[in-house]
Parts: structure tokens; sequence; C-alpha cells
């Protein structure tokens, strides 16, 4: 037990920053840049205390740390209770790291209502760093609906001109998937008595109803991540959203489904995750091929991105259901890896996309003449997604493949036509943007990056290039959760 | 520390002037990266004179890059014969490749990037070379990969130079892709990534069983087969050679880069690294062997065809991969490296000599409009003799020693696949002298058949490049013999020092005791060859024609290539894009959205306005009903399952 709640302070401080905001006064002008620069404060002051977990988190140590518990409903045995593994401490990271790019990424593009769009993306920010640390499965399922609420906002109040049907579209599915999750956590309270999650993971479901909560939680998880053919929320929900919508979209809520699949599925259904691993294998091979099989086929490039996040997201799920440490570490990789690049190229859009204003892919061209260091950069990006080695894309999908193949080297080879078609379509998107001549006078017109854009990239180049070349920075917070998760997992197999 | 500086200089150079290629000038860039090379060349040579005496090597590690569970790998620089050999031979070309562009690209308008390019190139080769472990080697592997994608798309405005270079990358991904499930192959049934681990355990287990895809396989066939699918794609032989002959829309110190030193020769490189595995598995040496057997034969045939210059080398480099892989297949391994190292020099000599034809041509490639200018440049018409002569194997010249050995490796050795090679390599070292000849004749003999104007400025390359020309001549014609009884002689059990499998006895002994017609056949045949090609194109100059009219679909197979661009094209191209469509409109929009969201919005707005004429809240309403719909039976699958 930490004495220092430090889980529920990064978790609500973003909430702290909420008042702040609402604190402020002034015309249009004073008002929207105050709201700013406390938006920007709270978020980096949220990440800076973040990386005490960083430093903090003691990689050797078995189950959960930093753990906070707090009495909630103790007739019903459900309890504030907070704390992070090597599974979740990562993603807290990614999550405070994101949010403030976001926020400086939001600096001159958000001029309407930019006091309600910062109140929004606290909130979520408050909300899915919650979700990644609840312990409890009731305060889990609070965290993982509230997530909606405000990127449903996001969506449909600052979006493109389609922005109400995707919001709607993002708002549905997800919300299906999460009554489904609600039904299934009905029923393991009913059936152990209790929502503590750590409790839970030790808790033996019948083998029949695994197989029923198991269906109830891959409905949820899977239109999360999104799994074929629950993803065609994911493109519209893209290209509507703002900039910054997009770039937490892509960076942490599709990992919410992963984190999903670990959390609850892998450790506490272990009988029926074995069961529908064929079904998810399936599901990923046909998510990876036909996603990138459609990306190819885009000319807009945010839809283009949004298809590869689709092909990449195949990846974790087949690595997580292959049960082997390399492809659970992969998964784990892979998501953190695709937080980063898939942020950031939905970043590299926004960069082109407040000069243009279009994201057709054909109306630009030639931008290596032009924007030379933006082209470098979304080269690095470029390099990260189609999993270059050196980069932290190579290292996820090669632990995921080494992973999967042990259990079936059709689905590696399968997943395998994935880093050739990813390749094809994101060269060919390069082709098209970076190559070539300039089409239009005003895209040959459009100024290099800023300072504050390249403030915003470096520290994600630094971050594909550095979990690329020393991977195992990253890999030791997750070996003895990962190796804890695995051995349960195949002593339950066994155990059958 | 000397192995390090070989390796990382060129990195750091490239880093240098590519981040901060605008406050450079061309001349610094130049100066720094060819410097920088200068000294990894230097370095190499030094690393090579104290490892080979010694007759042992070292494994330095670097640092720790990841482990998962079993599975573990780091950066290390495992230097031994093999590798030093590859290492001088790299960064020796391609240092005379970095001066020599500096002739050639001056009047380009970004210098800086393409130097930092090709030393970014040299770097991943020299990365590949010294792995210690498979995913090292993979790492320098794609790294050249990438690298060749940006040089070949140097000129970035052209379409045909983006068409290149983006095929380069896929059709090398394609071999990456089966070079992987090598990898992990190698990974679950040996247990290691490593080299050293991976050579003492494959006996033990070379008899095994594995499963996989449809069939057991034995677990050497299989690694084996595998990897070599990668090296097929690196190394550009036939099914996955498409990417080669258009990779010279690059410009050429690339393509001499790429044909000589730093990518092609990577796949030859993988088989005799991992030739402790090779030799355990027939299946994979027959493989090799009838592959290179068949590239060989293949590319001569395209190459009689061309008009575009260095269209014909590339195809000449296929033919020569051809040849150092069923040297590998037989067993030759020292041959065949022996040959990637001559075939270096005077493939480099003949690149960087068409490109001292172009820069004269004022950038024409086109044989056909070319001729009759050797007394205008007769320094490079001399470099174009040697390379020509080397590549023949004419004594004594450098490919005389290596590429010998290779056919008398291939007649020595037994079974039904070396004598496949055999055949083929005589029948191609005809076909080799042919269209060298063709070469020569049309680029510098006969009337001058390109325009006045152009003929005006017909002019000897600046020194900086005719300088490395000479060089390289000087190694076209002395690496063969000053390598020869290393390489393959007898002190090559001294020289290899168990980098590479040989034994007393092996193919490569019995190779230098076949009968005096198999010694000579190769010779002989190449002077037919050229006997031919004088005869077609400098004697009798319509013939070809008149062969080309007689045999009209022959000429347009090897014309175009054998059609392997348009078969896959056909094949895979279009149909990727066009399912890529169907997906999206059909799969998409009209299956999933059809019949999910936007079919129960239709449903319920239907229901909606037979129930009532009021037509707000839609969104609201097929919420509620898919929601109470998926609530209702799940409640009711939950409530049946446990009661």
């Amino acid at each position: 037990m930490s004495a220092f709640p430090l889980l529920s302070i990064i978790t609500f401080l973003p909430l702290v920053g909420v008042l702040g905001i609402l604190l402020v006064r002034g015309d249009q002008e004073h008002l929207s840049r105050n709201v700013r620069n406390v938006a920007l404060l709270t978020t980096t002051f949220t990440f800076l205390l973040s990386l005490a977990l960083w430093f903090g988190f003691d990689p050797a140590h078995q189950g959960f740390q930093f753990e906070e518990r707090v009495q909630w409903l103790p007739a019903y045995n459900i309890g504030y209770h907070m704390g992070v593994d090597g599974i979740s401490v990562l993603f807290v990271l990614l999550s405070t790291l994101l949010s403030v790019i976001c926020i400086v990424a939001s600096w001159n593009t958000v001029k309407e209502r930019a006091k309600e769009y910062m109140i929004a993306f606290l909130v979520l920010e408050t909300m899915m760093v919650g979700m990644f640390c609840a312990l409890d499965f009731v305060l889990f399922y609070i965290f993982f609906e509230g997530v909606l609420i405000p990127m449903f906002l996001i969506i449909g109040v600052w979006g493109g001109p389609r922005r109400v049907y995707a919001a709607f579209k993002f708002f549905l599915f997800t919300l299906a998937g999460s009554l489904l999750m609600l039904l299934a956590l009905l029923a393991m309270y009913l059936s152990a008595g209790t929502m503590d999650i750590p409790t839970l993971m030790t808790h033996h479901f019948p083998a029949a109803m695994q197989t029923w909560l198991w269906l109830a939680l891959f409905a949820s998880f899977a239109v999360k991540v999104p799994m074929w053919p629950l993803h065609t929320w994911l493109p519209d929900a893209h290209v509507e959203a703002p900039t910054a919508g997009s770039v937490i979209l892509a960076g942490v809520l599709l990992k919410m489904g992963a984190y999903g699949f670990l959390r609850f599925s892998l450790p506490m259904l272990p009988l029926a995750s074995a069961d529908f691993a064929p079904l998810v294998f399936g599901l990923s091979v046909v998510a990876v091929i036909y996603a990138s099989l459609v990306a190819l086929a885009q000319e807009d490039m945010k839809k283009l991105i949004a298809y590869s996040s689709v092909a990449h997201m195949g990846f974790v799920t087949a690595g997580i259901f292959s049960g082997t440490i390399q492809g659970i570490e992969g998964a784990l990789v892979q998501s953190l890896s695709h937080g980063i690049v898939s942020g950031a190229l939905f970043l590299g859009v926004g960069v082109v996309y407040d000069r243009l204003h279009t994201r057709e892919i054909a109306r630009y061209g030639g931008l290596s003449t032009t924007m030379p260091r933006y082209a470098l950069v979304f080269m690095v990006f470029l390099l990260g997604s189609v999993g270059l080695p050196g980069t932290s894309g190579f290292v996820g999908e090669f632990l995921i493949m080494s992973g999967v193949f042990r259990v079936n080297t059709w689905v590696a080879l399968l997943l395998g036509t994935g880093i050739i078609l990813g390749a094809a379509y994101m060269l060919y998107l390069y082709w098209r943007v970076f190559m070539g001549k300039a089409v239009r006078e005003d895209a040959r017109l459009m100024p290099d990056l800023s300072a504050r854009e390249i403030g915003m990239f470096v520290p994600l180049v630094a971050i594909v290039l550095w979990m690329g070349v020393a991977p195992d920075s990253f890999l030791d917070f997750m070996r003895v959760s990962v190796h804890d998760l695995v051995t349960n997992y195949q002593a339950a197999l066994a155990a059958r | 520390m000397l192995a390090v500086t070989t390796v990382f200089l060129p990195l750091l150079t490239a880093a240098l002037v590519g981040l901060l290629s605008r406050s450079f000038s061309d001349r610094v860039a130049s100066v720094v990266t060819c410097s920088g090379l200068g000294l990894s060349a230097l370095c190499s040579w030094l690393l090579f004179f104290q490892i080979v005496p010694a007759g042992e090597g070292f494994v330095l590690p670097l640092m720790t890059w990841a482990s998962s569970g079993a599975l573990a790998f780091d950066w290390a620089l495992r230097i031994d014969t093999l590798s030093v050999v590859m290492l001088t031979t790299v960064t020796t070309i391609s240092f005379l490749v970095h001066v020599y562009s500096v002739g050639y690209m001056a009047k380009d308008r970004s210098v800086p990037r393409f130097m930092a390019y090709l030393s970014l190139f040299t770097f991943f080769m020299l990365m590949l070379v010294t792995a210690d472990n498979l995913i090292q080697l993979f790492f320098g592997w794609e790294g050249v990969g990438l690298s060749s994608y940006l040089l070949i798309g140097f000129w970035f405005e052209r379409p045909s130079a983006n068409a290149a270079a983006v095929k380069a990358f896929l059709v090398n991904r394609v071999g990456d892709l089966f070079f992987l499930m090598g990898i992990f192959c190698i990974f679950w049934h040996f247990g290691s990534v490593q080299f050293a681990t991976i050579f003492e355990v494959a006996p033990s287990i070379a008899h095994h069983t594995v499963h996989f895809l449809w069939t057991d396989w034995n677990v050497m066939t299989l690694a084996c087969v595998l990897l070599f699918l990668g090296a097929m794609g690196k190394s550009a032989q036939i099914g996955l050679h498409t990417w080669l002959p258009d990779a010279m829309e690059g410009p050429t110190p690339v393509s001499a880069l790429i044909h000589a030193a730093t990518m092609v020769t990577a796949g030859v490189f993988l088989v005799a690294r991992m030739s402790p595995l090779f030799t355990l598995s027939d299946t994979a040496m027959t493989m090799v062997t009838v592959v290179g057997a068949a590239t060989a034969f293949f590319a001569a045939t395209v190459a009689c065809t061309q008009t575009d210059i260095k269209r014909v080398i590339a195809y000449s480099t296929c033919s020569q991969l051809g040849y150092m892989f069923f040297a590998l297949g037989v067993g030759a391994f020292g041959a065949g490296i022996f040959h990637l190292m001559t075939h270096a020099f005077f493939k480099a000599l003949l690149f960087l000599g068409a490109g001292s034809v172009i820069h004269a041509m004022s950038d024409e490639q086109d044989m056909r409009k070319m001729g009759g200018i050797w007394k205008l440049i007769p320094l490079t018409y001399a470099m174009m003799w040697i390379g020509s002569l080397a590549l023949m194997g004419i004594w004594p010249f450098a490919g005389y020693f290596s590429k010998d050995t290779i056919i008398e490796a291939a007649y020595a050795a037994s079974g039904w696949h070396s004598d496949v090679a055999f055949y083929a390599a005589i029948v191609v070292a005809t076909l080799t002298a042919f269209y060298s000849t063709r070469l020569i004749a049309l680029t510098f003999h006969g009337a001058p058949r390109a325009d006045e104007r152009v003929m005006d400025h017909v002019h000897e390359s600046p020194r900086v490049m005719t300088l490395p020309l000479v060089l390289l001549a000087v190694g076209a014609v002395l690496a063969g013999v000053l390598g020869y009884n290393s390489f393959v002689g007898d002190g090559r059990f001294a020289f290899w020092a168990g980098s590479i499998v040989g034994t007393p006895g092996d193919v490569t002994d019995l190779a230098h005791h076949v009968p005096l017609l198999v010694k000579l056949a190769p010779l002989v045949c190449s002077l037919f060859g050229v006997l031919a090609g004088v005869v077609f194109y400098v004697w009798k100059p319509c013939l070809p024609g008149r062969v080309a009219g007689a045999f009209p679909l022959a000429y347009r197979f090897l014309l175009n290539k054998w059609y392997f661009d348009e078969v896959y094209n056909a094949v895979f191209i279009r149909p990727a894009f066009a399912i890529g469509r169907l997906f999206w409109k059909t799969g998409d929009r009209a299956v999933i959205d059809g019949l999910g969201p936007d079919g129960l919005s239709r449903i319920t707005s239907g229901a909606a306005s037979v129930f009532s004429r009021i037509q707000n809240g839609l969104v609201s309403r097929y919420a509620f009903v898919m929601i109470f719909g998926l609530t209702g039976v799940v409640t009711w699958l939950l409530m049946t399952a446990f009661r």
C-alpha cells in the first residue's frame, strides 16, 4: 500500500484543471489564451507526475504497485481500488504524454468554444488514466464508459462536416459493446461475489460460464480495438474528428480493447480464451489483410491511416491470444508503438490540413522539396508504421509474429503479408504526398514545420527510435507481469 | 575500436550531413562523407590484416537490444574472416563510389542529401555483414532496403524513379517476409538467434522434423529454404529479380553501389554465413543451385536484347549473382564469396564506366543512340574493356579466377543439380561474352548515331571520376590473382579459419583436378561469344535485325524480360487495388454498414414512420432499439446458460 495516492492524483489532477478553466474569465481573446495555458499547464504537470511511475515502478515486483484501496460500497464488496502492473503502467504514461501533445496540437486550430474543448480533453484524460489504473471492475466500467462521453463531444462538436453521423456511429458501436460488458460484469459479480480485479483473476469461473462471459466481453473490447468487422466506425470517426481527437482515438482509445483482453479475458477466462483463440486469429488475419488492401485504395489521408490502425491492431489481438510471452509482450510494445506512431501520423496529417484544409491526397505532391523537415519527420513515422528494424514498430510486430509462429505458422505467415501490404500503402501515400511535383500552387507555398510543431514531433521521433534501438527499457517493465500472466494461463489450460 | 570506427563512421557522417544538409555547402558535405568513408575503408583494411593472419576473429558486444522470454538479441559486431572480407570490399568500393559521385553529381541540386544517403546505405551494409545474430543481420538487411528506396527514388520528381523505388522496397519485402519466417523457425527450433549457438546446435537436431503450414519438414531444410527465399529477394534471383533492372532509375553511382557491393551481395553473404546449416540440407542446397543456375541463364538471355546500357549491365549482375549462388549450392562457399569480391570490382567499374559514357553523351543511356565515340573518350573505353574482360572471365583478369573455379566446382560436384548448373554456366559464359562485346561495340564503335549537338559535347570525365575508375580497374585486374590462393587455393583453410564451411577433399579441392577440357571450356566458350558479338555488331550489323525478324516471338519474349513485370502487374498489383476498392465500397459500406448501423437506422426510421408521424429523434430511437435488442438477447443467453 502506497501512503501517497499517486495514481489518484494523476487521475484526478486534470479535473482540477477543469475547475481552473471554469474560473477563467475575460473577453474572447483572453479567455481562449488563458484556457489553453491552464490546460497545457495541467497536462504537463500530470505528465511530469506520471513520470514518477516510470522511475518508481519496481519491475521485479509481482502483482500490482502504487495500490490504493478505499472502502466504497462495503456491503456489496465494491471498493475504490487503484494500482498498476507491468501491463498497465506504460499505458498510463502514454495517455499523459499524448494528452500534452494534443493540447499543443490544438493550440491555434480550435477557435470555437475553446473553453469547452479543453474541458472535454481534460475530462478525457482523467477517464483514460483512471481506466488503466482501476482495479475494481465497477470503477473500471465507469471510467471505460466515461471515456465515451468527452470523445463523443469532441467528434460531434469540433469535428468535420459529417461529424454528427460519425459521432453517433462511434457512440453506438461502443455503447453496444459496453452494455454487453455490463451484463458480463453483473454475471461475474453474482458468481464471484466481488468486483475486485485481482481477486477475480484468481477466481475460477465454470467453463460454460466462461464462454458466455468471454463473448460478452469480447464484443465490448473488439469494438474498441477495433476488430474486423466491427471496425467501420473508426474511419468515419477519424476523418471527422479534429486532429487531437484522432490522436487520442488512435493513440489511447484503441488500446483500451487490447488492455481489456489482457486484464480480463486472458487471466479471468483462460479456458474460453484458448477455445476462442482460433476465432481471434481468423479475425485478426482478416483485419490485417482486408484493412491493408482497403488502405491501399484510399484517397483521403486520414482514412488511410485509420485503416492502417485496423491492420496494426490486428497484429495486437493475434499476439495477445497466442498466449506466448513473445506474443503478449509484442502486443504491448506494438500497442505503445502504434499509440505513438499513428498518433504522430495523425498529427502529421493535421500539419498539412491546417495549411490547406483538405485531406485529399491528390491535392498534395512534391512536399519534400518545399517542406523538407516535415518530409523527414513523416518518413520516420512511416518507417515506424511499416516496422523497419530500429524503430518501435519492428519490435512489436517481430515479437508478435514470433509468438504466433509458435502456435500457428499459417497465422504468422498471413499476418506477415501485412508487413508487405503495410509498406505498400504507406510508401504509396508518401509517393503521392511528398514525391513528384506539387499539383497546385497553394500546396507548393505551404511553410515548413513551425517551432511549435517541431517541439511536438521531436519527443515522438525520439521515442520511436528509442523503442526501436533499446526496447529493453520498455520490455523490462512488462516482464514479470507478462510472465505471471502466461504462467497462470498455461496452468489453467493444463488443469483442464 | 577499429571495428566500431569502420562500421559507425559512415553513420556518423551520414547523420551529420543529412540532418544539417542546408548548413553545409556541397563541397563540405562531399569532403565530410568521402573522408568518413575513406577512414572507414582504411580501418577495415587494418582490421583485415589484424584478423586474417591471426586466424581468429572476435565478437564485440555493443549494447543490449531486446529480450522477451527465451528470445534475446543484442547489438554486437562479429569480426571474422568472412565479415572482414565483406567489410573491406564494401568500404573500398563504397569509398570509390563516393569520390566518383563528387564529380558525377556536381551539378545536382541536393548533393549533401545524396552523399548522406550513400553513407547511410554503406552503414546498413556494414551492420549486415558484421551481425552476430540473425536479427541484427535483418536490421542491416531492411536498412539497405530503405536506403536503396531513398537512392533509387533520389530524383523524386520523376514518376519512374518513384515507381522503381517503391518496387525495390516491396519486392524486397516479399523476400523479407520469408526471411522473418526463417528467423522464427530457427529461434523456436534451435533455441537461439545467435550464430554461435545456432551453429553449435545444428548438427544435433539435423534430423528433427517440424510442422510448417500444411506439412512436416526437416528442420534444416525448412530453415534454409526460408532464409534462401529471403536471399532471393535481396539478391534479385529469378522471380524476385524484377526490382533490380528498374533500380537504375537512381543516379549511376547508386547502381554501382547496389550492384557491386552494398545490396545484392547480401543474399550471397547470408547463405555463406549460414553455410553450417545449408550443408546439412541437401534439399536446400539443390534449391540454391537450381535457382542460381536458372537466374544466371535467364538474366543472360535478357541482357542480350536490351538497348539501355545500364539495363544490360543490370541483367549481367543478376546473371553473375546466379553464378555465386550455384557456387554456394554445390558447396564451394569460398568460390562464391571469391566471385562476390572480384565481381564487386569489375561491376562497379562497368557501372561507373557506363556512368562516364552517359556523362559524356549528355545523359543519353540508349545504346542505339551511341557509337563511334571510342576515340573521344579513350580512358573510359579502356576501362570498359577491362571491366568486360574481367566479366567474361578472360585470363588474367579477376573474373577468370573466380568464375572458372565456380564452373569447375559445378563440374566436380555430384548430383543432377550440379550438372544442370555446369551446363548452364557454360552457356551463360558464352552469352556473357556475347552481350559484353555487343555492349562495347554498340556503345563505342561503328558510325556515330547521336545527333551532332551531343557528339560535339562528348568529353572525357573529370579526374575525380576517372581516378576511381582506374583504381577499380586495378582491382578488376589483380583481385583474382591475389585472392586465388587464399579464397579457394591451398591457403583457404588458414584464410577462412572456419568462418565458412570447408573441408579437405571437398568440392573446392576436387575443382582443381577436373579434366583439361572442362578447364578450357569456359574460355573457349567466351572466345566464341566474343567472336559472335564481333560478327553481329561489328562485321555484319544487319544480322541482329534479321535474327530478330526470323524469330519474332523469341525476340519479344527476351526484349520484354520474359514478361515477369506484366504477369506480376496482372496477378498482384492491379488485383490488390481492385480488391481494396471492392472491400472498401462493397465490404465496408454496403455489407457491414448496410446491414449493421445504417441498416438498423433505416429499419428504425421505417418503423418510426409507421408507428408515428413524428419524424424527429430518429437516431435515439435506433439506438434504443438496437441496445434494447442486444440487451435482451444476451440477458436471455446468460439466464439460460446458468440456470
